[in-house]
């Protein structure tokens, strides 16, 4: 509440602190000129014998960086609390790494695939699907997975959660006649044998790599390792990283260069044992995606290059190829299809393929009421377009909350701004308890006040103004969004005005009407042009929080008032769509950061006032 | 303006001015008890004339002398009116009438309501200046009304935000305290009270202590990048509140701070920024620098200058600023619903699940209480900005 | 074979032993360390109250030193557990969740796959609680407790004289015989089925429909009848509070919202149980908690999901409890003395005509249909 007679409005002749600085700045020049009427002819020198323009700008030197000192802590708590996390969320509207690091070997082969030519992918792409959906089904993320593709696709979801269940289960035929043949292929003491060695560390490494990425166990993001000096601050420091977890295991360089399949998919059930579970290899026997790969590599060998294999238990191998050669190899496409025949949907491989890049422009092309198509991006079926419209109305609405806040803001100002102080400062406080009364008690009173059964209803009834059968519709709709705002940020508009006007001179509108300039004249030619920063002040501060509230418009608004922050806020919390509601976010603020940049050039951030 | 003194004798007008505006009044008046009785036109005449005639009973038997003999007549006279037609709310509405009526007919009869105007106003900027007059009011109304009007429903003996039967006739059926002994015994309420009490002032210490010393630095002359600190700034009370809560929910998350204390103090810390850094850089622009130099001119050091000499004068600013960090705080739901946990419930997070979830005037009563502690909290600030102003030696205005 | 029949044999034994010692069996985690304090999450109002009578109470006087922390979040738990994972900190014992967030949880990996008959206590007769709850076992990780179910009410008082009170989900679009305001969920779930169903789809047939582009539309022609005269509510509380002050004629709500309102408050309202659609509710674990947390969250488990437990519940809530041997158990109401059975969704005679929550189906076309749906609403 405090009213200072330099910080008037902005108009082209009255004082700003810039002006201040300026002045201020002469000042220090003049200073230069000599003046101690010290020798003519020398630089003038300091009492210390310095010249004294080197002591003074040491001395605004040490000014300017005792005011960064007492800025900096501030700046750095707003930066770490507040401007970090709008970072971060920025950063989710783009990001699509989900994809990538759950299906990593996939989307790697599917590229390659053309979806014109209206056939499937090839077997080498299930199978890489097998081996990715496998290892996300163990850490349970392929839902996860599912729900992000199943904002692209419908069904994508039940898709991966029903294949999921299945994916145990494929090459079965396979796995049995292994375990039938020898007891000592369902020994996790055999498997180790069979794998350990030296010189697999690559393989090993790289299934680290992959399942850290899919679990999400990495500080992989934006800016990396300070996520993880920001989390020491404030609470424990990072665990030890996946990085360093000892797995127990050291893969054969030899057996890896063998049987590739079977090493990559041996080293990923080794990491999942000791990052998932806290055991090692030792403690179990492989899941089935490493008989299904031995099955694989052993495929691929001729017996002759099993042969020259001199690894520990060769013999078992060998006995293991020829007992495979009985079954059929194992038919990838056919076991998906078998699990779920939307898996030769193009569509959906389609999607797969599409959302395949780390980052992705698909949320914003969502939140513009826009889909990626074969054909590029192309604008929704028209009964799917939402967020165009909720933009718009949401600009709309804040434009009439605006207006009708000067309309009821601007009397007031003036009226507290003419009074006398005593009087002005209680009317002032009935400004203020509206401004100070919780949010939601207001939004709650407007609701009693508004309802077809509400106070506002009853009292025209009971005045006979309005039939009782034909009651006004005034909530659940945009007139009661727009009431309630009105109401909720007139504070906002009267306080700014009333500064502004405490500035004018009444003396001002006299002169003018003594020089014989009309009532209207006089206030439309002298006294408003000077209010028109107030006004400027008081609108850019309605609009901006105009457009980003959430709690109102979801109270009263029903199903025409509501605001795109209602929107947000469902696919924050309701759909967890975070992707789409950072997309939405994004274009909000950059709206509102526009109309900042414009207040701060009409009127200047230094000018905002509160509380008069 | 110097409004205090009468700059206009009063004196009583002619009837051929009095009578027809008081009974055009009264016509307006009639309007509505006539068709809410049924009968439109017989309201607007009857209205007229009764009012007329009372005017004329007024000014030309009952004088200025027996002015309140009369007013209190008349403020009776429709009690007993509205009792008839409308039982107790009758009876209140037709006493509210009454005593403007009787207030009515002597500020025009004895043209009053030119008293404290300037003589030479014509009567059409006369008019206009009381037609502004009743704009003004009614924003005023509109401003206030809402507030008001839930304050009788905190007495609801009913769990719903509905005004009944009982509560409209004024029985004593109809209100109950209950809600408030809910909101003093429940268990959940006076650990949102708690919370709330907990989190709010932390913030605030937070931000005014980091917003003074910031404002102070942001004031001093030459400050690189000045624009681009304050943008940054002041972004917390301009990025939309969704905006930031989803920000601070997802990176709070990341970073282990989602659902505890400090994360909540935090954020509502960095919300209430903003209003320090204006309300302490507004002060200090008004700030005499040369009081500084000459403390330091006297021997002060510059930690006592600032205590004894700058701090001083602008704590004005810096306890308003803190006010509206406080306000911040305690009034905000959306961010603490995101960042916060059950154990950092507030009072607003309280009332909206309150709202959402089991409409009940418990949260109305809270609001009553909350109401009394902003009015509270008004006169200090009210105060405060006496002190200062007497302490720069400002005239007031 | 002979070994086998010893072995169903000694099942029997067992199963018949359990019979007589199920009411003083021990919680499977009894005299491990425990954790003195759970945060428990739930929906807050009349239905956190009844749990908080059934079970919480009695179990904190059983365990003195024990503490219990509510935190309405239910509403979000989905949201907020995976903000939670991310952040490797698990601040939740114990979460109430809708069926459908209990299978998203579950298969995200959020929440603990438990083994029922491990961790619940069997019924008093010894049948095995993954038995006792039967098919409302819907996930791994899921420990239902209650039925409940959405349906509509309506004012008594505003029926039009001379036209018996609407009995028939279809009355909800007869704005003729029925004129006033109606109040409706704003979202698709519920509505989409009701609205195809009164337009003469058979009832086994609904998701068919709905899964096609024509289907979705249909349903949406058919809201579009009534949409001018729908006010479309969010929070539970919102259709009570409607009714309460008269807004609307009728109005979607869960049907123990409707109890209170009729019972408790003693409003004009009356129930309409026709083409109620059946939801569960009940608890998950989540995944990641310290071990003592979880011996203490199991210990309380055992307790708070045995067959009186909730069978106490539906004193305080006209839900119904989800284990078939509660039923026989449910008794007349805490305070208002009257029988609860009748109130129950799952009575013979208010389960005549409903429906059940399909959570395969809407976890696909969640989604898709919501876009529309919320497309549609804002035109």
């Amino acid at each position: 509440m405090s009213r200072l007679s330099s910080s008037g409005p902005q108009t082209a002749d009255a004082p700003t602190p810039e002006d201040a600085f300026h002045e201020t700045a002469a000042l220090s020049d003049r200073d230069r000129e000599p003046r101690h009427g010290a020798a003519a002819d020398g630089p003038m020198l300091a009492a210390d014998g310095t010249p004294l323009k080197k002591s003074l700008a040491r001395a605004l030197r040490a000014q300017k960086l005792r005011a960064l000192a007492l800025i900096a802590p501030l700046l750095i708590f707003v930066l770490v609390t507040f401007i970090a996390p709008i970072a971060d969320m920025l950063f989710r509207s783009i990001e699509n790494q989900i994809v990538q690091d759950t299906l990593p070997r996939t989307t790697a082969v599917v590229q390659d695939w053309n979806p014109d030519t209206g056939e499937p992918p090839s077997e080498a792409v299930y199978e890489a699907l097998y081996r990715d959906l496998f290892l996300a089904a163990e850490a349970r993320r392929h839902t996860r997975l599912g729900q992000r593709l199943n904002y692209e696709e419908t069904g994508m979801s039940s898709l991966f959660r029903g294949t999921g269940r299945d994916v145990d289960d494929f090459g079965e035929a396979n796995v049995e006649t292994l375990e039938d043949l020898d007891d000592r292929w369902e020994e996790a003491a055999f498997w180790v044998e069979l794998t350990s060695g030296e010189g697999g560390e690559g393989v090993v490494d790289a299934a680290r790599e992959r399942y850290m990425r899919l679990a999400d166990l990495s500080s992989r993001s934006p800016l990396g390792d300070v996520w993880c000096a920001v989390k020491g601050v404030f609470a424990e420091t990072c665990d030890v990283a996946p990085e360093d977890v000892d797995l127990g295991f050291s893969l054969s360089g030899t057996f890896a260069e063998t049987f590739p399949r079977t090493a990559e998919a041996y080293a990923e059930f080794a990491v999942f044992m000791a990052l998932e579970e806290g055991e090692t290899v030792a403690d179990d026997e492989p899941w089935e995606a490493v008989y299904v790969a031995l099955d694989q590599d052993l495929r691929a060998l001729s017996p002759e290059e099993l042969a020259a294999y001199d690894g520990p238990n060769a013999d078992a191998l060998r006995a293991a190829q020829e007992a495979l050669a009985e079954v059929p190899p194992v038919d990838f496409r056919a076991a998906f299809l078998n699990s779920d025949e939307d898996w030769a949907d193009i569509d959906n491989w389609r999607t797969i393929q599409t959302y395949s890049p780390p980052y992705t422009t698909g949320y914003f092309l969502n939140a513009v009421d826009m889909q990626k198509t074969p054909e590029g991006p192309a604008l929704r079926d028209a009964d799917e377009r939402i967020y165009g419209l909720l933009f718009q109305r949401t600009m709309f609405m804040s434009l009439v909350i605006t207006f009708s806040c000067i309309l009821l803001g601007y009397p007031v100002a003036w009226i507290l701004a003419n009074l006398p102080m005593r009087q002005a400062n209680l009317l002032l406080i009935l400004v203020l308890l509206p401004f100070w009364t919780s949010l939601l008690v207001r939004t709650s009173a407007w609701k009693v006040m508004l309802q077809q059964q509400g106070v506002i209803n009853d009292v025209l009834v009971w005045l006979g103004l309005v039939a009782d059968e034909s009651r006004l519709i005034m909530i659940n709709n945009q007139f009661g969004t727009i009431v309630a705002m009105t109401h909720i940020l007139l504070p906002f508009m009267i306080l700014p005005l009333y500064s502004v006007m405490q500035t004018i001179p009444p003396s001002y509108l006299r002169a003018a009407k003594s020089l014989g300039a009309t009532n209207w004249t006089a206030f439309w030619r002298v006294y408003f042009p000077q209010t028109v920063p107030g006004i400027g002040a008081g609108s850019i501060l309605v609009f901006i929080l105009a457009i980003g509230y959430y709690i109102t418009p979801e109270i009263v608004g029903g199903t025409t008032g509501t605001f795109i922050s209602n929107r947000i806020a469902y696919h924050i919390s309701s759909s967890l769509n975070w992707g789409l509601a950072a997309a939405l976010g994004t274009i909000l603020l950059v709206v509102v950061l526009v109309l900042y940049w414009a207040y701060d050039k009409i009127v200047g951030i230094d000018n905002v006032k509160l509380g008069g | 303006m110097s409004d205090a003194v009468v700059i206009t004798e009063t004196k009583t007008l002619p009837f051929s001015f009095t009578l027809p505006v008081v009974a055009a009044a009264g016509a307006f008046f009639g309007l509505f008890v006539g068709t809410a009785q049924g009968s439109t036109l017989l309201g607007i005449v009857g209205g007229a004339v009764i009012c007329a005639a009372l005017a004329y009973v007024a000014l030309a038997m009952a004088g200025v002398d027996q002015e309140r003999t009369f007013k209190w007549a008349v403020i009776a006279l429709f009690i007993v009116a509205g009792f008839v037609v409308g039982r107790i709310a009758g009876a209140v509405v037709g006493g509210l009438f009454g005593w403007f009526l009787g207030w009515f007919i002597y500020w025009i009869g004895r043209g009053r309501y030119r008293m404290f105007l300037p003589p030479y106003l014509t009567s059409g900027q006369v008019l206009w200046h009381y037609t502004f007059r009743v704009i003004c009011g009614a924003v005023f109304v509109f401003l206030i009304t809402p507030i008001l009007v839930v304050m009788p429903l905190s007495f609801n003996a009913e769990n719903f935000f509905t005004f009944t039967p009982e509560m409209l006739s004024f029985d004593p059926e109809g209100y109950s305290l209950k809600h408030y002994r809910d909101f003093f015994t429940s268990a959940d309420w006076q650990q949102a009270l708690r919370n709330s009490v907990l989190i709010a002032p932390v913030a605030t210490l937070l931000a005014v202590s980091f917003g003074t010393l910031a404002a102070i630095g942001l004031s001093s002359e030459h400050v690189p990048f000045r624009q681009a600190i304050m943008a940054i700034l002041i972004s917390p009370m301009i990025v939309p509140l969704i905006i930031s809560a989803a920000g601070m929910y997802f990176f709070y998350s990341r970073i282990g701070l989602q659902g505890t204390y400090l994360g909540v103090v935090l954020a509502h810390a960095a919300l209430g920024i903003p209003f320090v850094i204006i309300t302490v850089t507004a002060t200090l622009v008004g700030f005499d620098r040369s009081l500084t130099r000459a403390s330091a001119n006297l021997g002060a050091n510059p930690v006592t200058t600032f205590m004894r000499v700058q701090m001083p004068l602008i704590l004005p600013g810096v306890i308003s600023g803190g006010l509206f960090a406080f306000i911040t705080s305690f009034d905000e739901v959306v961010v603490v619903i995101f960042v916060g946990s059950a154990n950092q419930q507030t009072l607003p997070w309280q009332m909206f699940t309150g709202l959402r979830e089991q409409i009940s005037p418990t949260i109305l009563a809270v609001a009553t209480i909350l109401v009394c502690i902003s009015i509270a909290l008004l006169t200090t600030v009210e105060l405060l900005r006496r002190r200062s102003e007497r302490l720069r030696g400002m005239s007031p205005g | 074979m002979n070994l086998a029949k010893t072995l169903l044999a000694s099942t029997a034994l067992t199963v018949a032993a359990g019979a007589v010692a199920a009411q003083d069996m021990e919680s499977p985690v009894a005299g491990e360390p425990m954790a003195d304090s759970m945060t428990l999450v739930s929906w807050g109002g009349a239905y956190q109250a009844s749990q908080q009578n059934a079970y919480v109470e009695p179990y904190l006087e059983m365990n003195p030193g024990v503490s219990a922390t509510w935190d309405e979040s239910s509403n979000e738990a989905v949201a907020k557990l995976r903000a939670m994972n991310e952040a490797g900190n698990i601040t939740w014992d114990l979460v109430d969740v809708v069926a459908a967030d209990a299978i998203r949880l579950c298969d995200e990996g959020l929440a603990m796959e438990v083994d029922h008959d491990e961790i619940l206590k069997p019924a008093p007769d010894g049948t095995d609680a993954s038995d006792d709850f039967g098919d409302l076992i819907v996930s791994d990780c899921y420990i239902p407790q209650i039925v409940y179910s959405t349906t509509f009410g309506y004012r008594t008082d505003m029926v039009p004289e001379g036209v018996s009170a609407p009995d028939d989900v279809c009355d909800v679009w007869d704005l003729e015989t029925y004129p006033g305001k109606r109040s409706l969920e704003r979202r698709p779930i519920n509505n989409m089925e009701w609205a195809l169903y009164c337009d003469g789809v058979a009832k086994d047939e609904i998701y068919d429909v709905l899964a096609t582009e024509e289907g979705q539309d249909r349903a949406l022609a058919k809201l579009d009848e009534i949409k001018d005269e729908v006010i479309w509510w969010s929070a539970g509380a919102d259709t009570p509070q409607l009714l309460a002050d008269g807004e609307i004629f009728m109005g979607s709500t869960y049907n123990g919202r409707l109890f209170s309102v009729i019972e408790e408050q003693d409003q004009p309202v009356g129930m309409m149980w026709d083409m109620q659609v059946f939801d569960l509710d009940g608890w998950i674990i989540p995944e990641g908690l310290e071990e003592e947390e979880l011996n203490r969250v199991l210990d309380f488990l055992w307790f708070a999901t045995d067959t009186q437990r909730l069978a106490d519940q539906a004193k305080y809530i006209s839900y119904g409890p989800a284990r078939e041997s509660s039923a026989p158990l449910v008794d007349k109401h805490a305070e208002l003395g009257i029988e609860m059975g009748p109130h129950m969704p799952t009575d013979p005679d208010n389960a005549e005509n409903t429906l059940l929550y399909n959570y395969e189906f809407w976890a696909d076309y969640r989604d898709d249909i919501d876009a529309k749906f919320q497309a549609w609403l804002a035109q």
